[in-house]
């Protein structure tokens, strides 16, 4: 019998634990173990039973003014110390920044390994945790085990659903942890501007690369986004290189998962593609007809995105009445 | 600022990447390699940081590997650092973040007198990310990641950083390790001078004895159990027409047929 037990979710952001919850529930199942939600910061009792609400076990609060906001080695000194005393078997982390940075930080402090980003999470044949993550830029999928306990992964925000919540019992256990002092100081917090919208919620997304001339064309996407209750995407020359956008849609921006993605003027490189694989159906409108793009597309356009986008709206509008 | 110390990766160039078809395998083996992206920025970060404070600060590049790097160490020389060190061994081949970090910290430490080491945030082919923050963690150090503009001011280090819903400007003190993106500049590419100047600069390469690090922490924490591209069963219907009008109510037809539009 292995000394580890208990499947642990820890997020410095609550809705990210409500989802991993939903994960580390069935996998405790599984294993007939139990589910534990570590809960630290500082006043942040009230979000206990929400967290056993939504399944977990037990609650581990650590509540402490020095953990105010999010300090790399406040957090993991206390992270750390719980993993040692309790021993958990897996260590789910939001693959927030600063969660991703913690777990590498946690994981060798324990001489462990990581499997970051997670999008699939599952126990196979034998037994082992199993997670899924995206590599070779989007070319595959890595299935990863580990050797040694525990196993901790990290977990991207909306891979997983919050599971309803229910009334249930849990116990909440407050712990008086030595935290350590920051490293980093803080100097400034500017909020980005962010879309309306969470590209990862959207059902329709109506997105746009580098084939778009100026900003102002946008708008061309926009109505179409409209009339389909959709949003804007776009690739990340967009936001980097123009700076029409601060985010953008792929691998290493939002991962997304709409009913429709509309590609317009976007060629499909890989780095694109390992953002809108879970989409439903993808159309594709390109001046090229052997832009990549269309080996990944249901519905293939060859054609100016300046004369397809304003034509599709209107026929649209007119089959839709 | 004294010592610049640069971590290099060679990865798989992923855009160039072909799989087989029957077995969904990749064909890694095949395909060009080239510096990892995210690195070339630091390189060129440590260049510039250089310039600033003129001929007395040195750049060394690390690297760990299995492979024969010596063409991306010539690159990183032609570009401007002064010295490339590679740990070379075969048993490097199935190395997780875990062993990277240990081999780089062993080096590093090896090397020793560094102000700032600098990473790429992640890896062009595994995009793991957690290389940068498990060196720190090895060698005691803070790490700032994800930075986007960086400036050296005396004995610490000002950082802009992004996070998910936030720009963070913070400061630490040196020594520290830094990530980058790819946003943080753009990496100059080496003139024929500078190559044939390079060609005079050192590598220096070291075996695992020569650090006397211990086999047991470099080999793997996880076991990569399959790498299979993902299945992509696509319709791959082309839409055509006489006219544009004609190819946009075919395209709206089909999208209304899906059921995705118009339902809600
Ligand atoms: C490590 C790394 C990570 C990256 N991560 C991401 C990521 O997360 N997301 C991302 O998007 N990119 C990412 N990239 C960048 C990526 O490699 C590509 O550079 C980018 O996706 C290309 O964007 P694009 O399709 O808009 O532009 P291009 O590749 O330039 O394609 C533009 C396309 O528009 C077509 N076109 C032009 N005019 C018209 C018109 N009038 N009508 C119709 N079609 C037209 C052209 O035929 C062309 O196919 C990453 C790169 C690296 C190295």
């Amino acid at each position: 019998m292995s000394e580890f037990k208990g499947v642990w979710v820890f997020s410095e952001m609550q809705d990210l634990m409500l989802e991993m919850l939903r994960k580390a529930r069935e996998i405790a199942d599984k294993r007939q173990s139990e589910v534990a939600a570590v809960l630290v910061g500082f006043n942040v009792q009230g979000r206990a039973d929400e967290l056993i609400r939504h399944g977990a076990d037990k609650v581990y609060l650590v509540d402490n003014q020095m953990l105010e906001r999010f300090g790399l080695e406040s957090y993991l000194s206390v992270l750390h110390n719980l993993v040692v005393s309790y021993k958990p078997e897996i260590v789910m982390v939001g693959s927030t920044r600063n969660g991703k940075a913690l777990a590498a930080r946690l994981a060798t402090r324990l001489d462990v390994g990581v499997a970051p980003d997670c999008n699939g999470l599952n126990l196979d044949e034998q037994g082992r945790l199993i997670g899924e993550r995206i590599t070779y830029g989007g070319n595959a999928i890595a299935r990863i085990a580990f050797k040694v306990k525990p196993c901790i992964v990290t977990v991207p925000s909306r891979v997983f659903e919050k599971p309803e919540p229910k009334e249930r019992d849990g116990q909440l256990v407050r712990l008086d942890v030595k935290v350590e002092g920051s490293k980093v100081e803080v100097v400034d917090v500017k909020p980005l501007e962010m879309s309306s919208v969470r590209l990862e919620d959207a059902d329709v997304i109506v997105s746009c690369g580098r084939g778009l001339e100026k900003k102002e064309d946008k708008v061309l996407l926009e109505e179409l986004a409209n009339v389909l209750g959709g949003v804007v995407g776009n690739t990340r020359p967009l936001a980097e290189d123009r700076k029409w956008f601060t985010e953008w849609v792929g691998l290493s921006g939002h991962k997304v998962k709409p009913k429709l993605y509309i590609a317009c003027g976007i060629s499909g490189v890989i780095q694109h593609v390992a953002g809108i694989r879970d989409a439903k159906v993808i159309v594709a409108v390109n001046k090229d007809e052997n832009a990549p793009i269309f080996e990944v597309a249901d519905y293939g356009v060859v054609g100016n995105l300046y004369e397809i986008l304003p034509a599709l709206k209107e026929a649209l509008k007119k089959q839709l009445q | 600022m004294k010592r610049i110390i640069v971590c290099l990766k060679q990865a798989v160039d992923v855009s160039q990447l072909k799989v087989d078809p029957a077995t969904r395998q990749l064909l890694v083996a095949g395909a060009p390699k080239k510096m990892s992206d995210f690195d070339k920025n630091a390189l060129e970060e440590a260049i510039r940081i250089k310039e600033k404070f003129g001929g007395s600060v040195e750049i060394f590049t690390v690297t760990v590997t299995a492979e024969d790097v010596k063409a991306i160490l010539r690159e990183a020389l032609a570009m401007g650092a002064d010295k490339a060190y590679v740990v070379n061994d075969v048993s490097f081949k199935n190395i997780d973040t875990f062993g990277t970090a240990y081999v780089l910290a062993g080096a590093i430490k090896k090397i020793g007198g560094f102000d700032l080491i600098l990473c790429g945030e992640t890896s062009l082919d595994s995009f793991s990310g957690l290389v940068g923050a498990r060196l720190a963690e090895l060698l005691g150090l803070p790490q700032v990641g994800y930075v986007r503009k960086l400036s050296v001011e005396g004995e610490v280090v000002v950082a802009e950083r992004m996070l998910e819903n936030a720009v963070e400007t913070v400061k630490v003190k040196l020594p520290a390790v830094v990530s980058v993106t790819r946003e943080i500049n753009q990496p100059r590419i080496p003139s024929l001078m500078m190559i044939m100047k390079a060609s005079k600069k050192e590598i220096v390469s070291w075996v695992v004895a020569d650090l006397g690090l211990q086999a047991e922490k470099f080999t793997a924490k996880i076991d990569v159990v399959e790498v299979l591209a993902p299945k992509t069963e696509r319709k791959k219907i082309k839409i055509t027409g006489e006219s544009v009008q004609e190819i946009a109510e075919k395209l709206a037809k089909a999208l209304i047929q899906e059921g995705i539009v118009g339902r809600r």
